[in-house]
């Protein structure tokens, strides 16, 4: 069953000359436990793709449905709570707050739920666990390496059994290897039952994903099927 | 890729015969370039004209024959070592052909035909970069084998990226020459150093 769907989702900003048609009639569903790539060039509607679905923005037009339930029908709290509850985000820049440790910025999504210190502080440290992040719990964000920043950041956006992930250029400006941990990672909580975009122009980090989905001038103009298995395709190389 | 040195590599470790260079090329190269034992020796008899192995003098005739590599083939796999692949004239690259071609056809929708080969090449970056999750099989071989070869294709996917840029301020008018009918270079430029 999806677990995150746009339907004929339409963002249009201004109105009459200075109109700019953002998206067009976009369809895309995310199933849970798979990882879908949006790839675009910069403008062609990427960003506005992801803050739709993560109802930080509303549509003009269309529905978009997590988890089952109809954005519109959410009030600016229930959205707000949605979003705190089931959704995690993960960005180009990190947005760790550079006044909090690692726990802290980890465990803060759970305790503006409402969640106590200290079962936030339980589950924030759980999941910096299953990202190599024990020891660096209580360092602050400028005492992290730019890969470890962004562990935290994905520690942070699974953290207490979130359901989505969204997420915008999640290697940043890292190098390779890092930005390889980064995708391993995401698909990693695929695998555990999250469902996960990501929108990115570079295609090593669409690689990674089950479905890769083409937007271009703010339209999806072409995707691929999921991948075949990776035993197939070694079979099927050519004999030298 | 030289077989050829592959095998000289193999036999620097020291004496080895036919079927066990194979096992090793094919285990080393991730089990990616699979080799046929015809190759194997027919390379192993050149290499033996040629000086730059000795078969065991104990050994016997068939698979179980084994060679060993000479002063004169350590020298040869040294040599091969540094010596840089030729970069130097760009290949005659099909996908930059098909590319410019449709630039000058008329009723050709260029940036269609570009997301053909952009759709196709991603599936195969999705099919070598999923070898990547099974970390049971991920070897440091496997993964610098996985590694180039997504580079590669990647490489393509930004041209293309790039191309569709390009074509997308020339159509906006952006002061960009226009693209003349079948702009297929006529001599190769060299480019690069002296080899």
């Amino acid at each position: 069953m999806s677990y995150l769907e746009l339907r004929d989702v339409t963002k249009i900003y201004g109105e009459g000359a200075t109109e700019v048609h953002a998206l067009t009639r976009i369809d895309l569903s995310v199933e849970a436990g798979s990882l879908v790539a949006v790839m675009g060039a910069s403008g062609s509607g990427k960003s506005t793709l992801l803050t739709i679905a993560g109802s930080l923005e509303d549509p003009t037009a269309g529905e978009v449905y997590v988890g089952g339930r109809a954005l519109s029908s959410l009030s600016r709290n229930g959205k707000a709570r949605l979003r705190r509850q089931t959704i995690g985000y993960v960005f180009q820049d990190f947005n760790l707050l550079a006044g909090l440790s690692a726990l802290e910025n980890v465990s803060l999504p759970l305790e503006l739920d409402g969640v106590s210190a200290r079962k936030a502080q339980g589950a924030a440290m759980e999941s910096l666990e299953g990202f190599g992040l024990k020891e660096r719990a209580s360092h602050y964000p400028d005492q992290l390496s730019g890969g470890e920043r962004q562990r935290v950041a994905i520690a942070r956006a699974v953290v207490g059994g979130r359901q989505l992930l969204l997420a915008d250029e999640p290697s940043g400006a890292l190098d390779s290897t890092n930005a390889e941990s980064v995708m391993r990672l995401i698909l990693e909580a695929c695998r555990r039952g999250m469902a996960a975009v990501v929108v990115t122009h570079d295609a090593q980090l669409a690689s990674w994903a089950d479905r890769v989905v083409f937007l271009r001038d703010g339209r999806i103009v072409d995707q691929t099927l999921p991948a075949e298995s990776p035993d197939t395709f070694l079979a099927d190389l050519p004999q030298s | 890729m030289s077989v050829r040195h592959a095998l000289l590599a193999l036999l620097s470790e020291g004496p080895k015969y036919g079927l066990q260079l194979r096992q090793e090329f094919e285990a080393r190269t991730g089990d990616v370039w699979p080799l046929n034992v015809g190759q194997v020796y027919t390379t192993l008899q050149r290499l033996e004209r040629d000086g730059l192995v000795e078969a065991e003098d104990s050994s016997e005739e068939g698979p179980q024959k084994g060679f060993h590599i000479t002063d004169e083939g350590a020298a040869e796999l040294a040599e091969w070592l540094r010596t840089p692949p030729d970069f130097s004239s760009p290949p005659r690259d099909e996908l930059v052909i098909k590319v410019l071609v449709a630039l000058g056809l008329p009723g050709v929708d260029v940036r269609e035909v570009i997301q053909v080969h952009r759709r196709y090449l991603i599936v195969l970056m999705q099919q070598w970069t999923h070898l990547k999750e099974d970390e049971s099989r991920f070897d440091l071989n496997f993964a610098l084998v996985v590694d180039a070869e997504v580079f590669r294709l990647d490489s393509l996917v930004r041209w293309l990226d790039t191309a569709e840029g390009r074509l997308k301020r020339a159509a906006a008018g952006v002061a960009a020459p226009a693209p003349q009918p079948f702009p297929l270079p006529k001599a190769r430029r060299k480019v690069g150093g002296p080899r």
